[in-house]
């Protein structure tokens, strides 16, 4: 990655995190999370090689590439949840606000409600849909009364887009709803807790293309308040949907750039040739 | 012996296969050779699950013919309301319900151990546990069920009632609460072990979701993880339950072989199934009323054990949380 540097993309790369990125086109917005030199290891082999990269705020960043190119694991360390698998460790620096999410003083819980996740398949606890966005107010005690509490989950559910579908069944088990309403139902769950980013890990992959276009409608939506990161293997969908796309292979950060640069005129032959599908 | 193996009896065919590769065979005769042999494993399949049946069956004949004439001799009220179990004294009574309480509260001690215990070791086990610990608790647990439970019988006796002799006065040598308490220790490794099993079979994309919205690992543990794998967990809970009213041994030994209407667990009571193994080492002649009690107590103890599982059946449906 260091080789990187002198390329025309380290304009992304800025020397300190607190430098707002403006130089790559207009409607890029200030870091809210920075990443640098980060490394991480499962056990003795090696899964990211010193990655550096800026995640504007209120903007959609897409993460692609090949399967095990490392894009979900990078996905995973910034709310920490590489954490709860032993062996993993992990070098460089995180600033999330301007904070190092690795540093002793960070409370993971404390990350976790800030950096909200979605993942792959849809993963609704054993609930009712209520009890489901419910889930993390209450365990947090984010909630003063149960009409708050009632508030607060009716909120995320319209947030989410998915209010009317669900209104007259609340108390209806979550596994009753379909691949797509369970996946919405998660994004309601994640919001519930009001954090500032939400983390994607291929949140379309397993939905037919209905729900998958209802689900990108969403991430549009929610770019207005939420910063977004989205691990995509849908190139179209990465087009669609994010401002920012970056491209890894092998655990390296090949490129990134604007999305329509990045579709249009890669810099990297690579990212070209992945791009157009000549490999990957 | 080349010549076409369809025309052959299908066993010397079957041989024909063996001793030669396939290309010899029609398509339509290895077929229909398959298709027997398909048909001769199932209903071997079929025999070996429907014996388990049957035996089940045998039992439960047996216990209600032989029973039948005891309850000829004493109506079903007298066995249910009397408050005396002595059918071998002059005049004997057959009220079944001291044995009924013995059994009960040496039960429930046992329980009130495993049951928190077990179900502690089982979070701990499948949570929490790096994997080394856990693969040298999980079979030394298990081997305390291996523990024959004659020893455990002496281990409430020698060891247990004296410790708790100093926790309770006054406590008799024998009495059911050492003897439920090392019961209860016995139990452990079922609720454990099984506990854990269900509890790892809980997908880790539950977790997952849980730690993305801020709960730690107790939190992860106790209200998303038990809660799912609740359905195993209660069946770990039935079978120890069924566990603790049949054991025999133990009660036997450590909990005193006198009948004795009490729910106090400091006091001595025989059990229905000590009651049985005391009955059946005498000398009683076959077929008399006595020797048919036996029946009638194993009837009450089967039913007994019925009730539990029925009940933990309700249960399971009723807080199941399927995955």
């Amino acid at each position: 990655m260091s080789t990187d540097l002198s390329k025309p993309d380290s304009r992304l790369l800025p020397g300190s995190a607190a430098t707002p990125v403006g130089s790559v086109g207009a409607a890029t917005r200030p870091a809210k999370i920075s990443v640098r030199h980060l490394n991480f290891y499962y056990g003795k082999s090696q899964a990211l090689f010193d990655i550096s990269l800026d995640i504007p705020e209120r903007m959609v960043t897409a993460f692609i590439g090949p399967s095990g190119c490392g894009k979900s694991t990078f996905l995973r360390t910034l709310n920490r949840m590489n954490d709860i698998i032993p062996g993993t460790r992990v070098e460089g620096d995180i600033l999330i606000d301007n904070a190092d999410i690795y540093a002793s003083a960070t409370d993971v819980v404390d990350l976790r409600l800030r950096v909200g996740m979605v993942f792959q398949k849809s993963n609704p606890f054993p609930k009712s849909i209520f009890d489901n966005v419910a889930y993390g107010l209450r365990i947090n005690r984010m909630t003063s009364s149960k009409s708050d509490l009632k508030a607060h989950v009716e909120q995320a559910l319209k947030d989410a887009a998915i209010w009317e579908e669900v209104k007259d069944r609340l108390n209806q088990s979550a596994l009753g709803l379909s691949g797509g309403q369970q996946q919405r139902l998660c994004i309601a769950r994640a919001l519930a807790i009001r954090p500032s980013v939400i983390l994607m890990d291929e949140p379309a992959s397993a939905l037919d293309p209905m729900a998958t276009a209802k689900i990108e409608e969403l991430i549009v939506e929610l770019k207005k308040q939420y910063t977004i990161v989205i691990v995509t293997h849908n190139m179209q969908q990465a087009a669609r949907v994010s401002d920012i796309t970056a491209f890894y292979w092998l655990g390296k950060l090949i490129e990134v750039n604007p999305t329509d640069k990045m579709f249009t005129n890669p810099i990297e032959k690579l990212t070209e040739d992945y791009i157009t599908g000549r490999f990957g | 012996m080349e010549e076409i193996p369809s025309l052959q009896h299908p066993v010397a065919a079957a041989a024909d296969l063996a001793q030669h590769s396939p290309p010899a065979e029609t398509p339509s005769a290895r077929r229909r050779l398959s298709r027997l042999k398909e048909r001769f494993i199932e209903a071997l399949l079929f025999l070996a699950a429907f014996s388990s049946v049957a035996i089940t069956l045998g039992i439960v004949g047996t216990l209600v013919y032989e029973s039948s004439t005891f309850f000829a001799h004493v109506s079903i009220r007298e066995f249910l309301t009397a408050p005396l179990w002595t059918p071998l004294f002059s005049p004997p009574r057959f009220g079944i319900m001291p044995l009924v309480m013995g059994t009960l509260v040496t039960t429930a001690v046992a329980l009130a151990v495993a049951l928190p215990i077990g179900t502690v070791v089982a979070i701990y086990l499948s949570e929490f546990a790096p994997v080394r610990v856990r693969e040298v608790i999980k079979p030394a647990l298990e081997l305390l069920s291996a523990v024959p439970t004659v020893v455990y019988g002496y281990f409430a006796l020698q060891f247990m009632s004296p410790l708790l002799q100093k926790v309770f006065p006054g406590l008799p040598t024998f009495n059911m609460l050492s003897a439920g308490v090392v019961m209860g220790i016995m139990i452990i490794p079922y609720v454990s072990s099984l506990s854990e099993d269900a509890m790892r079979a809980v997908p880790m994309s539950l977790r997952e979701g849980a730690y993305a919205m801020g709960a730690n690992r107790i939190i992860t543990a106790i209200r998303v993880v038990y809660p799912a794998a609740l359905s195993g967990i209660v069946a770990s809970y039935i079978l120890a339950i069924s566990r603790a009213i049949g054991e025999t041994m133990i009660v036997a030994i450590a909990a005193g072989m006198q009948p004795n209407l009490t729910l106090d667990p400091r006091e001595p009571a025989a059990t229905i199934t000590a009651f049985i193994v005391q009955v059946s080492l005498g000398d009683l002649p076959h077929g008399s009323i006595g020797y048919q009690s036996i029946f009638a107590a194993g009837v009450t103890l089967f039913i007994m054990t019925l009730i539990f599982n029925i009940l933990g059946y309700i249960l399971r449906k009723r807080f199941r949380e399927v995955y």
